[in-house]
């Protein structure tokens, strides 16, 4: 059990640590007095614990491998848990009904701070969704979906309140129509811009610039094509950020109004009917997503993935199919962006930075890329995690991050990987 | 009758290499025709260059649909399609400009428009779709005969439903033609490597070809693998009136399958006729085994 060889090598990794761990574990300056604290009995801590625990770590190691050869063997036990929901009628359905249940309880049992963590999981689901379908079907690396939901948000912030040149050409718009009909008729486009109207306009507009994107990286892929979304991403928000007229810069755009849902509601109070929409607009983007995944455009989607050669000669337009990835994908970003705008009621361009295109791309890849039900879990626990971790105060991040990368050795397809769908009506004919 | 693939003195240089060297080849209706040559002599690059992969350097592709009219799908001078930017102009107009802007009113068609032209190829490593289930992969074949889109898709609606389970059935139908139809559900990646060629066959034909292209369909297959192979060849010209052009190094298998062999060597071609006449052709034997050291 405990060879020479073990020792050694654990020897080595706490000698290693110890080494890593010095200008911090060990040294302390003392600001008060200019001194030096050498705290030694740190090192032997550090030293017996990464000691023991380099055991364990090579023992997590030897597991996973015997784990993955008996996987091999067996490929059923990959997706048990699947297969046991399937199989087992009373158990999916009672899980649905819990799920459902608990998801309309929510926000009445644990009250508006509550809702509003759930509201912003939510909207990362649908975020994750929407990236799916570009990095976990097409398998474009979008590095910067950030500003399809930036242009969403600020679609609906700037038709709202009316501001900046937007507002400003709007309201001289609907002087000159006026005029020009003799009515009183076009004021209404000068006014703040409902909820409804923004919601599909802002999906369409974020489309549009998913389309702008698309056409000059065509030819790109991989590493490439990551690091021109990328370039995109911050040209963006670098617009946002100073684009004053348009924008107003780094201050923001304040007051959002939230969307009429018929009745006058104060800001606390609209929080379970903007909740209860976040959940809808998740079941469509489910089901939207779903369709399109064994639809003919997702297959294509799909074929695009796995090698873009033999997908153009089997007669697939790569073009079209890559711009309408990347025009569906942000079109759902446009969406979520308009949620944050109303559920925020205050938007700016420190929203948009890359470490949200990041967090979402994390949230893609450790749920599973191209698996629904593996992106809406990781979404949720991306989302959830860092806020249920502030009792851990200033390690939280750094949990996250441990998290994370433990996940990526231990499980690197990801929570649930995508089980390719099967077709029925085969089975049909065989008999 | 007309040739339904006509290439005329294609050329195809890389740098100061000339991998193909004006060859002419014509196939005809129903024709099993093999492309031999040794290593290296320009034979895939051939196929890359008539599916529009590669853009010639010289020469002209032409392929004639039996139901359509003679159409040139590849060559130096783009003039096929009609450049996106230039479609709003009149057809007589872009006429009377041809001449003086041929590259930029024209482009020469994508591998994508040559396969909905009805020609569709296999690669010599293979290349399908290996996260993908086997039926899917066939399916793909099928995506340019059919039109759904994105509001198809998410409605769902009886059209696209439809077209869908016509899909399903004819690629299961395709499937069951090449033998595969017991692994529909299997993934590609982990279907045996003789399968795995035949499954490029059954997603090529998916695309309802005139001429398929076959790149060395055999490489790497048992003999009784090889026979199978011979039978399906036969099955789908004999059945389905689709010419077939292939590449391929065993001579055991060109020889008993195909009516015309053409032979290439450094991109040229040296010979040309039936598996007997090239058999004995002297040419040939020189350029697979060597010059004689004596006559040196």
């Amino acid at each position: 059990m405990l060879t020479f060889e073990e020792i050694k090598k654990s020897f080595l990794v706490s000698l290693w640590f110890i080494f890593l761990t010095f200008p911090i574990m060990v040294i302390r300056v003392n600001s008060n007095e200019n001194t030096i604290d050498w705290r030694w009995e740190n090192i032997a801590i550090v030293g017996i614990a990464s000691f023991v625990l380099s055991f364990f770590w090579r023992d997590f190691f030897r597991r996973k491998k015997l784990g993955q050869k008996k996987l091999s063997k067996d490929k059923q036990k990959s997706s048990a848990l699947i297969e046991l929901l399937n199989s087992k009628k009373e158990i999916k359905y009672g899980l649905l009904g819990a799920i459902i249940t608990f998801a309309i309880a929510y926000p009445f049992v644990l009250g508006p701070y509550q809702t509003n963590i759930m509201i912003s999981a939510l909207i990362f689901v649908v975020l994750g969704l929407g990236l799916n379908i570009v990095v976990g079907l097409a398998g474009l690396l979008d590095l910067g979906y950030v500003a399809f939901y930036a242009v969403g948000a600020y679609t609906y912030a700037i038709l709202n309140t009316q501001s900046g040149i937007i507002g400003h050409g709007l309201l001289q718009l609907s002087l000159y129509l006026n005029d020009l009909f003799g009515t009183t008729f076009f004021e209404i486009i000068a006014q703040p811009w409902s909820f409804w109207i923004v919601l599909p306009l802002a999906m369409l507009i974020a489309g549009i610039c998913g389309l702008i994107l698309g056409f000059p990286v065509l030819r790109l892929r991989g590493d490439y094509l990551a690091i021109v979304t990328l370039g995109f991403g911050e040209i963006i928000r670098l617009v946002l950020e100073n684009w004053n007229e348009l924008s107003n810069g780094p201050s923001g755009i304040a007051k959002i109004a939230k969307p009429n849902f018929g009745v006058s509601l104060n800001s606390i109070e609209s929080i379970p009917f903007i909740y209860f929409l976040m959940i809808f607009l998740v079941l469509f983007t489910i089901f939207v997503v779903n369709r399109l995944q064994i639809s003919r455009i997702g297959r294509a989607w799909m074929a695009l993935r796995e090698d873009e050669i033999a997908c153009q000669a089997m007669g697939i337009d790569t073009t079209k199919t890559k711009l309408t990835a990347f025009a569906m994908g942000a079109s759902w970003a446009g969406m979520c962006g308009v949620m944050i705008a109303v559920k925020t009621s205050f938007i700016n361009p420190a929203s948009f930075t890359f470490m949200e295109s990041a967090i979402i791309l994390s949230i893609v890849v450790l749920g599973g890329m191209g698996s629904v039900i593996g992106v809406i879990i990781g979404a949720l626990i991306l989302s959830l995690l860092p806020e249920y971790l502030r009792a851990f105060d200033d390690y939280r991040m750094l949990v996250f991050g441990a998290t994370m990368v433990i996940m990526m050795i231990f499980r690197p397809q990801g929570i649930i990987s995508n089980v390719r769908s099967t077709y029925k009506i085969i089975r049909k004919q065989k008999i | 009758m007309k040739p339904i693939l006509d290439v005329k003195n294609l050329t195809k240089d890389f740098g100061g290499l000339r991998a193909i060297d004006s060859l002419d080849i014509k196939i005809f209706r129903g024709e099993i025709v093999a492309l031999i040559g040794p290593n290296g002599a320009g034979k895939t690059t051939f196929f890359n260059c008539i599916t529009g992969i590669y853009k010639p350097t010289n020469g002209e592709v032409a392929i004639t649909h039996p139901k359509r009219d003679t159409e040139i799908i590849n060559d130096l001078v783009p003039n096929v399609v009609v450049n996106p930017l230039f479609r709003f102009l009149p057809e007589s107009v872009l006429k009377s400009l041809k001449k003086y802007f041929p590259q930029l009113l024209f482009r020469s068609l994508k591998p994508n428009e040559i396969t909905e032209r009805g020609m569709a190829r296999t690669f010599q490593n293979i290349r399908l779709f290996k996260n993908m289930t086997v039926l899917e992969n066939v399916m793909i074949g099928r995506h340019c005969r059919t039109n759904a889109g994105i509001p198809g898709a998410v409605i769902r609606g009886p059209g696209t439903r439809k077209e869908e389970k016509e899909v399903i059935e004819e690629c299961y139908r395709l499937l069951k033609k090449t033998g595969l139809d017991h692994l529909s559900d299997e993934l590609a990646k982990n279907l045996p490597y003789g399968d795995q060629r035949r499954l490029e066959i059954a997603r090529a034909l998916a695309t309802e070809p005139f001429l398929l292209l076959l790149d060395e369909p055999a490489a790497g297959m048992n003999p009784q693998e090889t026979k199978d192979l011979v039978d399906l060849i036969y099955k789908i010209r004999d059945e389905d009136q689709i010419s077939i052009l292939l590449i391929e190094h065993d001579m055991k298998l060109v020889m008993e399958l195909s009516e015309r062999i053409y032979v290439v060597d450094y991109g040229k071609g040296i010979a040309t006729g039936t598996p007997e006449e090239i058999r004995d052709n002297p040419v040939v034997i020189k350029a697979y085994l060597g010059e004689d050291i004596e006559d040196a």
